[in-house]
Parts: structure tokens; sequence; C-alpha cells
């Protein structure tokens, strides 16, 4: 069994977003670029299935990115990625989600993976679009928002646990399918020195549009949003803190929330 | 492609998604611009109630397409089905809820319908030159984005939930019953069963009033109190990710970055420091109640109400206050 874990580089969650002078893109200066946290669980997740499966024959990395996403590459390999793929260019920073996956599936259509594993979705756009375009380009089944991955007993099908409000949906998909990785599945493992050393000489494809057959027509047939003008949130209203006694605090905030949030 | 918005009524047991009501708002909205008419999709299996639920929102018409395969949801039957009815409207625009089900659908109808897809917008209209311009949050809610779709194809938005008040119309709408043409292939997809988690109370994503408990709940019986408070306000029970992974609660309850996202009307933290993450995941709610021992939490400035005391003797004061609201 092969195994294609797609993975994205995003800041750290802990980064103050400012925005950049053109309005168009974040300040990038001094961020920390971390691997997106969903993806932390697609990698461990195929990690923890070649330890218990004798048949995982190897999990490939792919990733779409400048040349700095190689070091979310390094900590996935690190982690126990046998190889990976980066797909760099300038032409590929033009494209939305959905173009993005029909670039990733025309690199990987003929690759006979069995199970893809990606994130719900990164945590910088949060647009949560791309595993499920992917299954869609592939033609394959896909769970998405997983919590809970096992083979099921046939050896050829995975049963899912997929969230859902106030529920646990468990689906049965054969394979090859495509999972989107939620939290609950297992935390990754920390790359050791050592491994991150060993990860260095681990083969990485690097791969340009010139190397991708169809590249133009794969993305020029979907998508093709433009996101442009960022803007801080919403500013929240100053709010109220409700003084005195705690017993008077709650008869405020009863008061307040009834009368002039008519929230209760 | 005609001037037709079109929008996906989502269901469960017949029953609509609140989210599916909102979402008419926005459409009549941009059909009032494009000339075109709201054009509702229900997909289930007898899913008359529901119709009727959206039809009583005023949708100009409904599209049902009813078959037992389709009683439970799978991501392959059910683009199956929303591609077939699209591609009869051929819409200008797509409205989805962003629930699972709508995030966990709308790519793939996106991909099939040759579309352009925005998830999870907060704002919608169709600018001058016949585009669909979105506003939505990035970077969990720390900024927003404005997205434009391209005005010679499909667009396709999933629409955040409570963003929008829920319309009410004259019903009648114009109903056609679609049947369903599985394609090959659908069945790899089975719903063996629905878990429900967290017993007979609601989850966070589905409540419009949310009482949430930090690391300062110190346990898992002290969260009682939390679920007494929310039994009264018919509210859900949530968590800091700092509470979930100590164990007091399960980690369906986190609310945040890794958590869920939650959009209610009114979100109580108490005992929350409000770490950037777990505002990542309610920083969208209407209104905020923040109870902090400590002056300078984080969560405060967020907070439209705030309490600087003790979580312990606030929560069942405030309890027994709205206990004498409902008399
Ligand atoms: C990648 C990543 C993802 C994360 N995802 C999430 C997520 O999804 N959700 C999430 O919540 N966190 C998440 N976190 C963790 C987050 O950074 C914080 O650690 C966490 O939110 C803290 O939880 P807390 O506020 O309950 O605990 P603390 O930060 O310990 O705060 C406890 C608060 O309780 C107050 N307090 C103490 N006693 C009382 C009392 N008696 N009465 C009233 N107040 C009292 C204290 O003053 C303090 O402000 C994530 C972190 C990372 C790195
Ligand atoms: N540029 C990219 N390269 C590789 N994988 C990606 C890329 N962007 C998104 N993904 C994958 O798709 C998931 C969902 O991302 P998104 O749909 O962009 O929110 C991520 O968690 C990754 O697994």
């Amino acid at each position: 069994m092969k195994i294609l874990v797609v993975v994205k580089q995003v800041p750290d969650s802990t980064t103050v977003i400012r925005i950049g002078s053109d309005g168009k893109d974040i300040d990038r200066a001094g961020v920390k670029m971390v691997v997106n946290p969903f993806d932390e669980f697609a990698i461990e997740q195929a990690v923890r299935l070649r330890e218990t499966r004798s048949d995982v024959e190897s999990i490939t990395a792919l990733i779409v990115g400048p040349a700095q996403a190689a070091e979310a590459l390094r900590t996935v390999l690190a982690v126990g990625a046998n190889d990976a793929i980066h797909l760099e260019d300038q032409a590929f920073d033009q494209l939305d989600d959905l173009q993005t996956a029909a670039l990733i599936a025309a690199v990987v259509k003929a690759g006979g993976y069995d199970l893809v594993l990606a994130g719900k979705q990164e945590i910088d756009l949060d647009s949560g679009q791309l595993g499920p375009a992917l299954a869609e380009l592939l033609d394959i089944p896909h769970v998405g928002v997983v919590t809970k991955l096992e083979f099921a007993d046939d050896g050829k099908s995975l049963v899912a646990n997929r969230r859902i409000e106030g529920a646990d949906e468990v689906v049965q998909v054969s394979l090859p399918a495509l999972i989107t990785c939620e939290k609950g599945l297992g935390e990754m493992r920390y790359p050791s020195l050592p491994n991150l050393m060993k990860a260095k000489k681990k083969p990485v494809r690097k791969l340009t549009a010139a190397d991708v057959p169809g590249f133009a027509e794969a993305t020029a047939g979907v998508g093709g949003s433009t996101m442009h003008t960022l803007e801080p949130p919403p500013e929240r209203p100053p709010g109220k803190i409700l003084d005195g006694e705690p017993d008077e605090a709650v008869r405020e905030l009863v008061r307040l929330l009834r009368e002039e949030a008519k929230a209760i | 492609m005609t001037n037709d918005i079109f929008i996906f009524a989502e269901q469960r047991n017949d029953k609509l998604h609140p989210a599916a009501l909102q979402i008419v708002t926005p459409a009549k909205a941009l059909a009032e611009k494009t000339g075109g008419q709201v054009v509702a999709c229900v997909i289930g299996d007898a899913i008359d109630n529901a119709a009727t639920a959206i039809d009583k929102a005023g949708v100009e018409r409904i599209i049902t397409i009813s078959d037992p395969s389709l009683a439970m949801y799978s991501a392959l039957r059910y683009r199956t089905a929303l591609t077939a009815a699209v591609q009869k409207v051929d819409p200008k625009v797509t409205l989805l809820p962003a629930t699972f089900m709508g995030r966990d659908l709308s790519p793939r109808v996106a991909v099939r319908t040759k579309a352009a897809l925005a998830t999870d917008v907060i704002e919608l209209q169709i600018n001058d030159g016949g585009a669909l311009d979105v506003v939505r949050p990035i970077y969990n809610g720390k900024a927003t984005c404005h997205v434009t779709l391209p005005a010679d194809r499909p667009a396709i938005a999933s629409v955040r939930p409570n963003t929008f008040a829920a319309p009410s119309g004259a019903g009648g709408a114009q109903r056609e019953a679609l049947s369903f043409e599985p394609a090959s292939g659908d069945e790899r997809i089975d719903v063996k069963e629905i878990a429900k988690t967290g017993g007979d109370i609601k989850d966070v994503t589905e409540a419009d009033i949310i009482v949430s408990g930090g690391r300062a709940l110190k346990n898992e019986d002290n969260f009682k109190i939390l679920f007494d408070l929310a039994k009264e306000l018919d509210a859900a029970v949530g968590a800091s990710r700092a509470a979930c992974d100590a164990g007091y609660q399960p980690h369906t309850r986190q609310v945040g970055l890794t958590g869920k996202t939650v959009t209610p009307k009114l979100y109580f933290a108490f005992g929350i420091s409000g770490a950037i993450q777990h505002m990542a995941g309610m920083r969208g709610s209407k209104v905020i109640v923040a109870v902090n021992t400590d002056p300078e939490a984080p969560m405060f400035r967020v907070a439209d109400y705030g309490i600087v005391a003790d979580l312990f003797k606030v929560v069942p004061l405030l309890t027994a206050e709205i206990k004498k609201l409902e008399r």
C-alpha cells in the first residue's frame, strides 16, 4: 500500500497578524512557519498505519509552496515519510485552492496511491476545500473531518469516525480513498534531531510547472477566485467590566444581557 | 448560466438545519440584484417537513431529490444528487451552509460543475462587473479578506452559520421532484451509524448559547455548575483545550483552533484566559461574557461584558438569577 500525505506550511498559530502595506498579504517578516497543525495528524496517522501493518510500502509527502516550504517537508520526512515531492513555481502562487487541488491531482494521478491523507483545513486561509476537491479530481471517495481511523476487517476498506454536529458519523469507505484529518487522531511525535539529520538525505523530487504535463489545462478548468484586500477583523466595541460584589455584578449582567444585548 | 440563486437546504431526519434557513436571506439579496429566482434543493429520504420549512422562508422554487439511499449523508451520493440539481437550474450562484455537510460537499460540487468556490463567507454581493464578491475570515478570525469569484463561471459559496437571520415568506413555492440517478462508484462510501456524542445536551455547533469553562474549573465534577447553568439557558457546554486535555471534558466539546469554531449568539467564558488559539474558535460570537479572577486576562479584551471574580461564586448566582427570570 502506498500512502500520500499532502501538507502545507503555515504561520505558527501564535503569530500576530499584521496586514502588509499593499493590503494584499500579511507582513511575513519574522513570521515563524510550521507544518499546518491538521497535517501533523495526517503524517502521524500515516506512520502509525505503517507501524501496525506490514503492507505499507511507502509514505510520500507532497507540498505546493515556495523554497521555504522545504523546511516543512523536512519535518514530515523526519517524522517518517520515505520521500517527498516539492512543487515550486511562481505560477503556483496564483492558484486558488481548487486549482491547487487540480495541480496536485495532475501530479499524483498516475502514482498509484491507495490512501491520501490531508488536513481538515489550513489554519491560515481556513478554506477547507483542498481535500474533498482533490478526491473529486482523483475520482476517489473521501471522508472529511476524521477523528478516528481504522482498517475494516476485510483489510480493503477503512472505517472512519467523522465529526458532525453533536455526533460522529461512522463511515466505511473502500480504498483508494482520501481522508481529511481532525484533532482526535494521534498527536504528531516529536521530530528528533537525529531524524531531522537523516531526513536531509531522503529523496525530494522538485517539480515546476514545466514538469507537470497538462498543468495549464488542469488548472484552467476550475476555480479562479482571487483573494485581495485584507482587513483587520471587525472591531468589537469596548466591553463593560461590571463592578461591585458578585451578586450585584451578576444582577447587572442579567439585566444587560436581557435589555441591552437582547441575548437571553 | 441563468441569473438564479440556488441554495442547498441541508436536512437530517427531515429536520432542516437552521443554517439552511439563514442562507435564504443572502440568496434573496443576490437574486434581487441578478433578477433571478431563489431555488432551494432538499436532498434525503422522506423530506416533506424540510421542504415545507424551506418553503416558509420564502423561496420561489423547490427541487426535492428523495431516495432511500439518501437517508444518510454520503459525500458521493449527495454530490451526485446536488450536481444534478445544480446542472438542471444552471444558477449563477450556489449557496450552502458552512456546516460539516456543506463544507464537505461544496468542493466536490464545485469541481463537478467547473465553478469557483469560497468557503465560510460572512458577506456576499454581486459587484458591478457581475462577479460575486465575498468577505471571509482568515487566520482564524485574526483578519478578513475580500475574494472575487470570476464572473464567467458559476460561483459557489458556503456561508458561516449565524451570520444572517432567517427570513420568513409566504410559502407556496413551485415544487419539482427529481429522481435520484446514482453514479457508478457512489456505493464506495457507506455510513454505518450516527453515534451521538455528549448525551442529551446540545453540541457547541448547534446551540445559540454556549457556556464554556477552562482550566480554572479544576476537575470534571466542578463542570456540573456549568451544566446547571446551561440547562437553564438551553445552552451547550464548551471547554478550552486545557480543560479537555486535563480530561475534565471530552474533546468533542473543545472550542478553538483545534477544536470547533462556533458563532453563537451568546458565549460565556468562565476561567478561560483567552489564548489566541481559543479565541480562534469563538471570536465570531455575537455577545461574549468573560468571568475571570485575573483582570488582565486577554478574554476581557474581546468580551462585551466582564466580571472580575471567582467563577465558583458567579456561576451559581447567575443560574439562580436566570431561574428567577423564567418565573
Ligand atoms: C497548535 C495549538 C492549538 C491549540 N488549540 C486550542 C484550541 O482549539 N482551544 C483552546 O482552548 N486552546 C487551544 N490551544 C491552547 C491555548 O494556547 C491555551 O493553552 C488554552 O486555551 C488555555 O486554556 P485555559 O484558558 O482554560 O487555561 P489557562 O490559560 O490556564 O487559563 C485559566 C484562566 O482561569 C482563570 N482562573 C483561575 N481560577 C479562576 C477562578 N476561580 N475563577 C475565575 N477565573 C479563574 C485564570 O486567571 C486564567 O485566566 C492550542 C495551542 C496550540 C499551540
Ligand atoms: N499548498 C499546499 N500543498 C500541499 N497540500 C496542501 C496545500 N494547501 C492545502 N493543502 C492540504 O489541504 C488541506 C486543507 O487545506 P485548505 O483546503 O487549503 O484549507 C491542508 O491541511 C493540506 O493537507
